[in-house]
């Protein structure tokens, strides 16, 4: 059995086969094992189901021998970047590779296909035949029709299907009660302060430095009986606690208050990550370069404290900030503080409608 | 304070030494004092300047006496020799342990109630005596500990918390030091590591008695409107004479200065001392110029901060002394009990 294919199905497909009966499964792919599009963790299940992945192959043809399939041949390449970072697949000249086989699975992906909307009410397609579309409200060009999920903007995954279902339904709320589709909203945004005590947080600020703890698995020839058979156990209580240890806060932020602060040092002092720096105020790429420890990430915005006594700036360095709150910590008068983000998204419903619009009599 | 350790984690451009260390590996246990105490950027500062020299640890020796200065030992330094003494005599251990072994580099830090106080007759003679070390001295002006009344060094006129107004002369440390006969004498601020660290640095590569008095603000004490050691008072009030560089004998020199502006203060280890003037009257190599331009200015209210005063060809205590060239640990047999033909010299010489 041969499963054709980098991504997330073909580990499905590979996987599914061993449990009905493949012996000898594997996956061939054109690309190189690195970039194949399957997430880390499905390629290590499917490799830890004893299933090769075999890399760099591009299929050439299938071997077939009185109607039944016997083989498939494949050519070798290797990846090669342009100046521009582009890659394309060069044929290495080795000799072809040829694989027997009686089955071959192929999950290169799908294409959406629209052929059942005719073509005359309204709907417009662009030349790659999807439907034109506002991006923001996903309206089509028949006011009447949205779309959302693959068949709006292309294959996307399962959680912005979820927010295109969010806003598509915010579209149609705003579209039945005729107000202006475009005039929607922000979504509601909040910051609580996490301090309890001098050293006390509503929110766990140790770091661990520990790496992630695997799942547990079931035994490896239980799982491949039964394709019904769960195949991760889970975390117990006490791993799924140390696991859970791990985590950033990415929610939790540091906010500065420049009015508080009396340039003491103490929060540079104790930074585990040196992201914080109080310097003369300059254009952001010659700040960056002088910052206590490099800020190379330019998509990373610097979060800048401007107001201090000195006329200094507080800079800090989002990118490496493990959100301890050791800087709120050390804090002499509270400048810092350790903040949960809330953001929430805008629903469907009388939330989303502007106020402007006079109430209809029930 | 807090109760979580540092994260051991750290940036991971941090930089390494010419011992492939990070400055991370310079560090102690994480500081018990409290939030925003200018003591803990002193800590900071000594760590930075030990790591840019590729300092050895385990050749340093970190002495304090009692006090709050004195528990930063614990702070820095945690793979280095450590000795924390009765209050306000650091000093004299110091000074044995230095003549025990010459070749460990000695970092006395002390505060002013133990150097000004109860310590101020060990504090003169070690510098007297030319004790090779760097003394420094994290000077707030009240005691911390006993909730902050005024310390000796205090200056007169200048309110404590509560109202109360110091009718005390305050002791100029650095002054003091210089008129004693320290060969390097310096003062800065804890807000201002560009200034500290080098003046550290420069502390610790001086082959005789180096001296530093750190304004260090006590934020629960001690900075409040008519303190004279508040953040804001030092910086509005902070006169520096000079910027330092340390260059040490493997980096190349290539920063320009305009010509006449530079001093450059070769010592004997070769490292070179270079100052930029920054006020145009200030001349550091001489002892009672900079004695009287620190008073004419305190005066005035300015605190004059800088390298105020250096010796490049400074004897330390065991050139004074003419002891031997080797640590003490290092002796064998053979030099210690020479036998009794030398001792019958010895008497010989006596007679």
């Amino acid at each position: 059995m041969i499963v054709l294919g980098g991504g997330n199905t073909a580990m499905d497909c590979c996987r599914s086969a061993r449990r009905l009966g493949g012996e000898d499964v594997k996956v061939i792919v054109r690309s190189g094992f690195e970039e194949m599009k399957a997430s880390p963790w499905e390629k290590e299940d499917a490799q830890h189901e004893g299933i090769p992945i075999l890399n760099y192959l591009v299929p050439k043809s299938f071997q077939h021998e009185g109607g039944k399939l016997t083989g498939m041949t494949f050519e070798k390449v290797k990846a090669v970047y342009d100046d521009k970072g582009r890659r394309s697949l060069v044929p290495t000249g080795e000799p072809d590779e040829s694989f027997e086989c009686d089955q071959v699975l192929v999950a290169v992906g799908q294409e959406n296909a629209f052929t059942w909307i005719e073509r005359d009410i309204g709907i417009e397609f662009d030349k790659w035949g999807m439907p034109k579309l506002d991006e923001k409200t996903l309206q089509s060009t028949l006011p009447r029709v949205f779309f959302g999920g693959d068949a709006a903007l292309g294959p996307k995954n399962i959680i912005w299907a979820v927010a295109h279902g969010h806003e598509a339904a915010v579209s149609i709320d705003k579209f039945c009660q005729g107000e202006s589709l475009a005039d929607r909203p922000p979504p509601h945004m909040n910051l609580v302060s996490q301090k309890m005590g001098i050293h006390e947080w509503s929110y766990d600020n140790n770091v661990v430095p520990d790496a992630r703890y695997a799942v547990p698995l079931k035994e490896l020839k239980l799982a491949l009986k039964d394709i019904r058979t769960e195949v991760e156990l889970g975390f117990d209580p006490q791993l799924a606690w140390k696991e859970a240890q791990r985590c950033l806060n990415c929610d939790v932020q540091t906010v500065f208050a420049p009015k508080l602060c009396i340039e003491c040092d103490a929060c540079v002092d104790i930074c585990p990550m040196d992201c914080i720096t109080f310097t003369p105020d300059g254009e952001e790429a010659e700040v960056r370069a002088r910052l206590n420890a490099p800020s190379d990430n330019a998509s990373q915005d610097l979060y800048v404290g401007a107001g201090l006594k000195t006329g200094r700036i507080m800079a800090k360095d989002e990118d490496v900030c493990l959100h301890c709150g050791l800087c709120a910590e050390r804090c002499p008068t509270g400048a810092w503080d350790m903040q949960k983000f809330y953001l929430e998204m805008t629903h469907a419903g009388p939330g989303c409608r502007s106020r402007e619009t006079p109430r209809q009599a029930a | 304070m807090t109760y979580l350790a540092k994260p051991k984690l750290h940036h991971p451009d941090l930089p390494k030494n010419a011992l492939g260390l990070t400055r991370r590996d310079y560090e102690g246990t994480i500081s018990t004092l409290c939030a925003g105490c200018g003591h803990d950027s002193i800590s900071a500062a000594i760590i930075q300047a030990c790591w840019e020299l590729a300092v050895q640890p385990h050749r340093v020796a970190k002495l304090s006496g009692i006090g709050c200065s004195s528990k930063t030992p614990t702070y820095f330094l945690d793979k280095s020799h450590g000795f924390n003494s009765v209050h306000g005599r650091m000093p004299s251990v110091l000074t044995g342990a230095n003549l025990a072994n010459r070749e460990l580099l000695y970092l006395g830090v002390s505060g002013d109630g133990d150097s000004a106080s109860i310590g101020l007759g060990q504090f003169a003679h070690s510098m007297r005596r030319g004790v090779n070390m760097t003394y420094i001295v994290e000077n707030n002006g009240v005691y911390g500990l006993t909730k902050g009344q005024f310390s000796a060094t205090a200056d007169r006129g200048s309110k404590s918390k509560r109202g109360a107004v110091n009718t005390d002369e305050g002791i100029d440390l650095a002054c003091l030091a210089m008129q004693l006969g320290a060969s390097y004498v310096a003062r800065s601020f804890s807000g201002d590591k560009h200034q500290l660290v080098p003046l550290i640095k420069g502390a610790l590569t001086h082959p005789g008695a180096a001296f530093i008095d750190v304004v260090s603000p006590c934020v629960a004490f001690n900075n409040h409107e008519g303190s004279t050691r508040s953040y804001d008072y030092v910086r509005h009030h902070n006169e520096a004479v000079n910027s330092l560089d340390v260059i040490t004998m493997h980096k190349e020199i290539t920063a320009e200065y305009p010509p006449g502006s530079l001093q450059e203060v070769r010592q004997h280890d070769g490292s070179v001392l270079r100052l930029r003037k920054l006020a145009d009257d200030y001349d550091s190599s001489s002892r009672i110029a900079a004695m009287s331009y620190v008073q004419s200015h305190y005066a005035r209210g300015e605190i004059v901060t800088g390298l105020l005063y250096v010796e490049p060809d400074a004897i330390d205590l065991h050139e004074h002394l003419g002891t031997t060239m080797r640590p003490l640990n290092e002796l064998g047999d053979k030099e210690l009990c020479p036998g009794s033909a030398a001792l019958a010299q010895f008497n010989a010489s006596l007679r």
